[in-house]
């Protein structure tokens, strides 16, 4: 038996092609062929993003002169960008209000996705969908609907003077860090919902029974269980809010005053009015930096949570 | 700890679910200390017995009682009883130490003695040195164990088991019965087990109930499930099992004569109401009870002559269907190995003659 074995598979190699070999070669690897899969993706990325990314690197070690770019190596912009007060206080205040406006989404939207999970039998796709639709409309609308709601005369400030709950319009609801919070937890709800509605659903409704035959009643079974195998949801969903709106500069713009301006707009007035692309970029990356360093002390402090739980 | 009260009581329990009644106005009485099998195909209402006794489901009317508490108000985290699942329901982001004392977190017990406990449990489990593992560098019949152990550690009144053994290969589930009847015999704490498995259920059990369509057929122990059936559907669940339509022709005395469908006319002791001048009923004999041989046997036993057509080969033992004139089916006849591959093999269409004792006969209602 295994004579013939081997005598069948040994002189297969030496006769088969170069590009029987490549195929097989292929079959074999599990990297060549997720490679593969990811080509289409990886074209596009290349392209569009790691050659402007390269691009922008080079050019933060630049100088701006004028109209014109000193290609001298220097680490002047960075040195700047983090000496500077205001560009170390915007950075700052991106980071805090991008925080609280994590918090306050994955807050928000916890419940949401629980009760989609738990407690709706049927069409539950129809129900994220529902939950997504704010996304039909465009960005920009969306905040121009939030300035109607928040504004000086707007729907709340309005709506609490009829009911003569105020004598004088709340101030800080517009044009403010507040404003800012607001429009884009609801702008990145659907982000949060969606990630921890999927970890919610996945978790297996027998675990939930065995904890509570085990003597947990509602708010001890949620804290031992249900919590924490939602974790990679709010993880991610944390992350996937964070991330983006450290860089936003849309909401601020139009709904955050001068109280509420983040890093990006003055990363955007660099590339405009300002007119030092060197210095922008520095500050792009000195934003991504802080972001990667936080975000990695993140996932690291979660995980180390959850290890420590079991 | 075994006494003979009643611990555990289901009284008229009915449960729907929509318009299908899972559980028909069921009632039976477990005692204190008892492995207790609720036996019955899938769909018979045994899962929901048992999570009704649990506390997942509450019955539609009726009461259940455990250690004379009625239990409708009792919501499953007050509930003297654990539960073993089916799939075990090991927390999998806990590990193995956390899974079991996770009953105990906010018991008011002190570390060292929670320590104590859980090692205790994976003692008893023989699963020593395992408190560290996750559930997913656990084996099948590792899981099951950390999860009779996470169960176990409560100290429950009574452990409801969910066909814990269903996922397990045959070894191993032979094993565990074995570990499991000796673990039920040293914490003498009341075993509820759901299974559909009829030999598993005769392996564990003090007694059991055989449910179908959310009845319970009947509720005794092994032996007399085995031996005295009380329906041609507990009989044909339980074991292998022939059956023989009969007229009863006379009764008399407490003997019946029977003109059977293949056996011929009979003569033999019945008791029950249903055997009346006239009635039909079946007969039941076991393949087991059935003496196969190629003369006519001289021993004044009664008798009859067949036809073999096929034979099933069960290794420790062979079945052999033998066809015989006036039975809608062969009769199964069951030989031990020697006896098939003996001096004169049996081969097929050879003509047989069948004896059985008269005690062997099993006289079932009609249904």
């Amino acid at each position: 038996m295994i004579e013939t074995t081997i005598e069948v598979s040994a002189p297969a190699p030496r006769s088969r092609s170069w590009r029987g070999r490549l195929y097989a070669w292929y079959l074999s690897s599990d990297a060549l062929k997720g490679f593969t899969l990811l080509s289409p993706t990886l074209l596009v990325m290349g392209f569009t993003m790691c050659i402007p990314f390269g691009i922008m690197v080079v050019m933060s070690f630049w100088t701006q002169i004028g109209f014109e770019f000193d290609t001298v190596f220097t680490l002047g912009n960075y040195a700047e960008a983090i000496e500077k007060p205001v560009y170390r206080a915007l950075l700052l205040r991106s980071l805090t209000i991008s925080s609280i406006c994590t918090v306050v989404t994955v807050l928000v939207s916890y419940p949401m996705a629980y009760y989609v999970a738990f407690h709706v039998r049927k069409r539950k796709m129809a129900w994220i969908i529902l939950m997504t639709v704010p996304f039909f409309s465009s960005y920009l609308l969306r905040i121009f609907a939030w300035k109607v709601i928040l504004g000086y005369n707007g729907v709340i400030n309005s709506g609490l003077k009829g009911l003569g709950l105020i004598e004088q319009p709340l101030a800080f609801l517009l044009y403010s860090p507040t404003a800012v919070v607001i429009t884009l937890a609801h702008a990145w709800a659907a982000f949060a919902i969606l990630p921890i509605f999927i970890s919610l659903e996945k978790i297996d409704r027998s675990l939930l029974e065995a904890a509570t035959d085990l003597g947990d009643g509602p708010v001890k079974r949620f804290l031992g269980i249900t919590l924490p195998l939602s974790m990679p949801g709010v993880i991610v969903a944390s992350l996937m809010i964070f991330i983006p709106t450290v860089g936003d500069y849309v909401t601020p713009t139009l709904v955050g005053g001068p109280d509420g301006l983040m890093i990006a707009n003055l990363i955007q007035a660099q590339f405009g009015l300002i007119n030092n692309w060197p210095m922008g970029a520095a500050l792009a990356f000195d934003m991504m930096l802080v972001v990667a360093v936080i975000s990695l002390l993140y996932i690291w402090l979660t995980r180390k949570a959850m290890e420590n739980i079991a | 700890m075994t006494n003979n009260d009643a611990f555990v009581s289901l009284a008229d329990v009915s449960k729907h679910f929509g318009s299908v009644v899972a559980v028909d106005h069921l009632s039976f009485t477990i005692n204190s200390g008892e492995f207790f099998s609720l036996l019955g195909p899938s769909g018979c209402g045994k899962t929901t017995v048992l999570r009704m006794l649990g506390g997942f489901e509450s019955p539609t009317t009726g009461e259940v009682y455990i250690d004379g508490v009625p239990m409708s108000e009792v919501p499953p985290h007050h509930r003297p009883t654990n539960m073993v699942f089916q799939n075990y329901a090991i927390f999998p982001h806990l590990n193995v130490r956390a899974n079991i004392a996770y009953g105990l977190r906010y018991d008011k017990i002190e570390k060292a003695e929670v320590a104590r406990r859980v090692e205790e449990a994976l003692e008893m489990v023989k699963l020593p040195g395992f408190g560290k593992r996750r559930s997913n560098e656990l084996s099948g019949g590792q899981r099951q164990r950390v999860a009779l152990a996470r169960a176990l550690i409560k100290r429950p009144k009574v452990l409801l088991l969910d066909e814990p053994l269903g996922a397990l290969d045959k070894k191993l589930r032979e094993e565990m019965q074995l570990e499991l009847r000796a673990l039920q015999e040293s914490v003498g704490i009341t075993f509820i087990f759901v299974t559909h498995d009829q030999e598993e259920a005769l392996t564990l059990s003090s007694r059991i109930a055989v449910m179908a369509r959310g009845k319970a057929l009947q509720v005794a122990s092994p032996k007399d499930l085995y031996n005295h059936p009380v329906s041609v559907e507990v009989a044909d669940f339980i074991g292998q099992m022939n059956f023989v339509k009969a007229q009863v022709m006379d009764v008399r005395n407490g003997e019946a004569l029977l003109d059977t469908a293949g056996l011929g006319k009979i003569t033999t002791s019945a008791s029950s109401d249903f055997v009346r001048k006239g009635a039909a009923i079946i007969v039941a004999i076991r393949p087991e009870k059935l003496l196969l041989s190629a003369e006519r046997g001289s021993d004044g036993r009664a008798s009859v002559q067949g036809t073999i057509k096929t034979s099933t080969y069960l290794g420790d033992r062979n079945h052999i269907y033998v066809s015989v004139d006036g039975c809608e089916k062969p009769l199964a006849v069951a030989t031990p190995e020697a006896q098939a591959s003996g001096e004169k093999p049996l081969d097929r269409e050879s003509t047989v003659w069948l004896s059985w004792a008269d005690n062997a006969l099993i006289l079932l209602p009609h249904d």
